[in-house]
C-alpha cells in the first residue's frame, strides 16, 4: 500500500485515541500521534479527538502550544477534523462543569441536552442535513452513526451540515472552509464510519 | 432517542472466548477476536468482553486482547471484569476499549463510579449490577439483593436503591443482571427491567435470561439496549437476524 497523507492525531491528553488512530490506519493515513506543535504544522491533515469533559480538553489544548500551531493550519487551509470534545471546544464557550472558553473558532454555545431523555446520548442515531450537502458529508445523509456525549452544540451553528436528535436537535456535523467536525465517532461508527474517515484523508 | 442495541457478550479467560452453564464446566470456544469480527460483520451494534477470570497475573493477556480487538473491530467495545481501581480503568482505555464496566469494585467503595466518572467522562462508564430476587411476602413489593464477585456473595444492599445511588454518583450506562433468569433462557425479568427504566435516567442493558427472540423484544420495552450471549453463540440466531425480527415488530434498531 502506498503511503497516505500524515495525519497529525492532536495527543492533549483526552481519551479514545487508540481507537482514533487504529481507524485512521484502517484507511491508508499515516497517523503520528502527537502533542508537539511543529509536528501539527507539518502534517497534511490535523484530527482534534476528543472525550471525557470539554473544560479540561479545552485547557489542555491552550497550555500545550498546540492551539497555536492548530490555528495556523486552519489559516493555511490544511483540513482540520474534530471529533466529539473536539468538535465542542472549537466554539465560544460551553456550559460543562461550570463553564468552559473553547477555541472561539465556531461561534456558539454548547449546552446539556435537555433533561426527559436519558443521559449520555449513548448509542446509534441517525443524522441527516438538507441538501447541498458537503461531500465529505452527503454519503452520511439518512445514517445510523455512534455518539456518546451529554453536551452538544446547537442544530443552528455556523456551518451546521448534519443534525441528529435526542430530546433536541443538535449539530452532528459542520463544515467551514477546511474546517470539519462531528459528535459522533466515526471511528466506533463501522463502515460508516471509516467511510467517512477515507473521504477525510483523502480531501484535497 | 438512539436505536435500541443489541450486544453480544463473550466471556473470557486468559484470552480465549469460554463458555459454560454458570461458570462450571468451561470450555474453550475460540479466539475473541474472530468471535467479535463475526458479530460486527453481522452488524451487532457494541461488543462487550467480561473477564470471567479477572486475576492480577491476567490482565496483561487481557490488555493485549483488547488492544488486538480495538485494531481489528470499528464498532464501540465494552470491557468488564476485576476492574480494582483507577489504573486498571485507565489501562483499559488506553489500550483500545471505548467503555469499561465495574461491578464488585463499586460496591466494596462507592466512591469509586464519581472518581472513574470524573477521570474519562460518565460515557466511559458502565455500572453493571448483579441482582438476585428476595423472597416475597403476599401482596409485598418485589425487592431484589445486589451480589458481587460472579454473583456468588450476597451484599444485603436493596437493588434499587444501588441503582438510584450508582447513577447519582455518575455512571454513564447500567448493565443489569437479574441472577435469576442467567442462563436459564427463560426470558428477562421483565418487573425488574421496568422498575429499573422508571428509577434511573441513565441507559440501561438489560442481561441474563434471553433464550429467543421474542424474548430481546421482551426486554427492549423497558431497556435501551440488550445483552445476550448464548443465542448468539450457540448459533440459534445471528445479530441480523434478530434486528430484522425487532424491526418487523416495529422497534427501530439499525438494520
Amino acid at each position: 500500500m502506498t503511503a497516505g497523507p500524515t495525519v497529525a492525531l492532536v495527543d492533549y491528553g483526552a481519551g479514545n485515541l487508540r481507537s482514533v488512530e487504529n481507524a485512521l490506519r484502517e484507511v491508508g493515513a499515516r497517523v503520528v500521534v502527537t502533542r508537539d506543535p511543529a509536528a501539527v504544522r507539518a502534517a497534511d491533515r490535523v484530527v482534534v479527538p476528543g472525550q471525557g469533559a470539554m473544560p479540561a480538553c479545552a485547557e489542555a489544548m491552550r497550555g500545550s502550544g498546540v492551539e497555536a500551531a492548530l490555528r495556523e493550519a486552519i489559516a493555511r487551509g490544511t483540513p482540520v477534523l474534530g471529533i466529539c470534545v473536539g468538535l465542542q471546544i472549537l466554539f465560544t464557550d460551553g456550559e460543562e462543569a461550570g463553564g468552559a472558553h473553547g477555541l472561539g473558532l465556531v461561534p456558539g454555545t454548547v449546552r446539556k441536552l435537555p433533561a426527559g431523555v436519558r443521559l449520555p446520548h449513548i448509542g446509534w442515531s441517525k443524522v441527516s442535513g438538507p441538501p447541498p450537502l458537503h461531500p465529505l458529508f452527503a454519503p452520511l445523509d439518512g445514517q445510523y452513526v455512534y455518539f456518546a456525549h451529554s453536551y452538544a452544540a446547537p442544530a443552528d451553528a455556523p456551518g451546521t451540515q448534519l443534525t441528529a436528535t435526542h430530546g433536541v436537535p443538535f449539530c452532528a456535523g459542520l463544515a467551514r472552509g477546511n474546517l470539519f467536525a462531528v459528535q459522533f465517532h466515526p471511528e466506533k461508527s463501522q463502515q460508516v464510519g471509516l467511510d467517512f474517515l477515507r473521504r477525510f484523508v483523502g480531501i484535497h | 432517542m438512539p436505536a435500541k442495541r443489541i450486544i453480544p457478550c463473550l466471556d473470557v479467560k486468559d484470552g480465549r472466548v469460554v463458555k459454560g452453564v454458570k461458570f462450571q464446566n468451561l470450555r474453550d470456544a475460540g479466539d475473541p477476536v474472530e468471535a467479535a469480527a463475526r458479530y460486527d460483520a453481522q452488524g451487532a451494534d457494541e461488543i462487550t468482553y467480561l473477564d470471567i477470570a479477572a486475576t492480577l497475573e491476567n490482565r496483561g493477556t487481557l490488555l493485549d486482547l483488547v488492544s488486538r480487538t480495538a485494531a481489528r473491530v470499528f464498532a464501540p467495545l465494552t470491557v468488564g471484569g476485576g476492574v480494582r481501581g483507577e489504573a486498571d480503568f485507565v489501562a483499559l482505555l488506553r489500550a483500545g476499549a471505548d467503555k469499561v464496566s465495574v461491578n464488585s469494585s463499586a460496591v466494596k467503595e462507592p466512591g469509586l463510579v464519581d472518581r472513574l466518572s470524573a477521570l474519562a467522562g460518565a460515557q466511559a462508564l458502565v455500572v453493571a449490577v448483579d441482582v438476585k430476587r428476595r423472597p416475597r411476602a403476599a401482596g409485598a413489593e418485589p425487592e431484589w439483593e445486589v451480589h458481587v464477585a460472579g454473583g456468588s456473595r450476597p451484599t444485603g444492599r436493596e437493588g434499587l436503591a444501588w441503582i438510584r445511588e450508582v447513577a447519582d454518583r455518575g455512571a454513564g450506562e447500567l448493565l443489569l443482571t437479574s441472577m435469576d433468569r442467567d442462563g436459564t433462557q427463560a426470558g428477562y425479568d421483565l418487573e425488574l427491567l421496568e422498575r429499573v427504566a422508571a428509577a434511573v435516567r441513565i441507559p440501561v442493558i438489560a442481561s441474563g435470561g434471553v433464550g429467543t427472540l421474542a424474548h430481546l423484544a421482551e426486554g427492549l420495552r423497558f431497556a435501551d439496549a440488550a445483552l445476550a450471549a448464548s443465542i448468539f453463540h450457540d448459533g440459534t440466531h445471528t445479530v441480523a437476524e434478530a434486528k430484522r425480527y425487532l424491526l418487523a415488530r416495529g422497534i427501530e434498531v439499525r438494520p
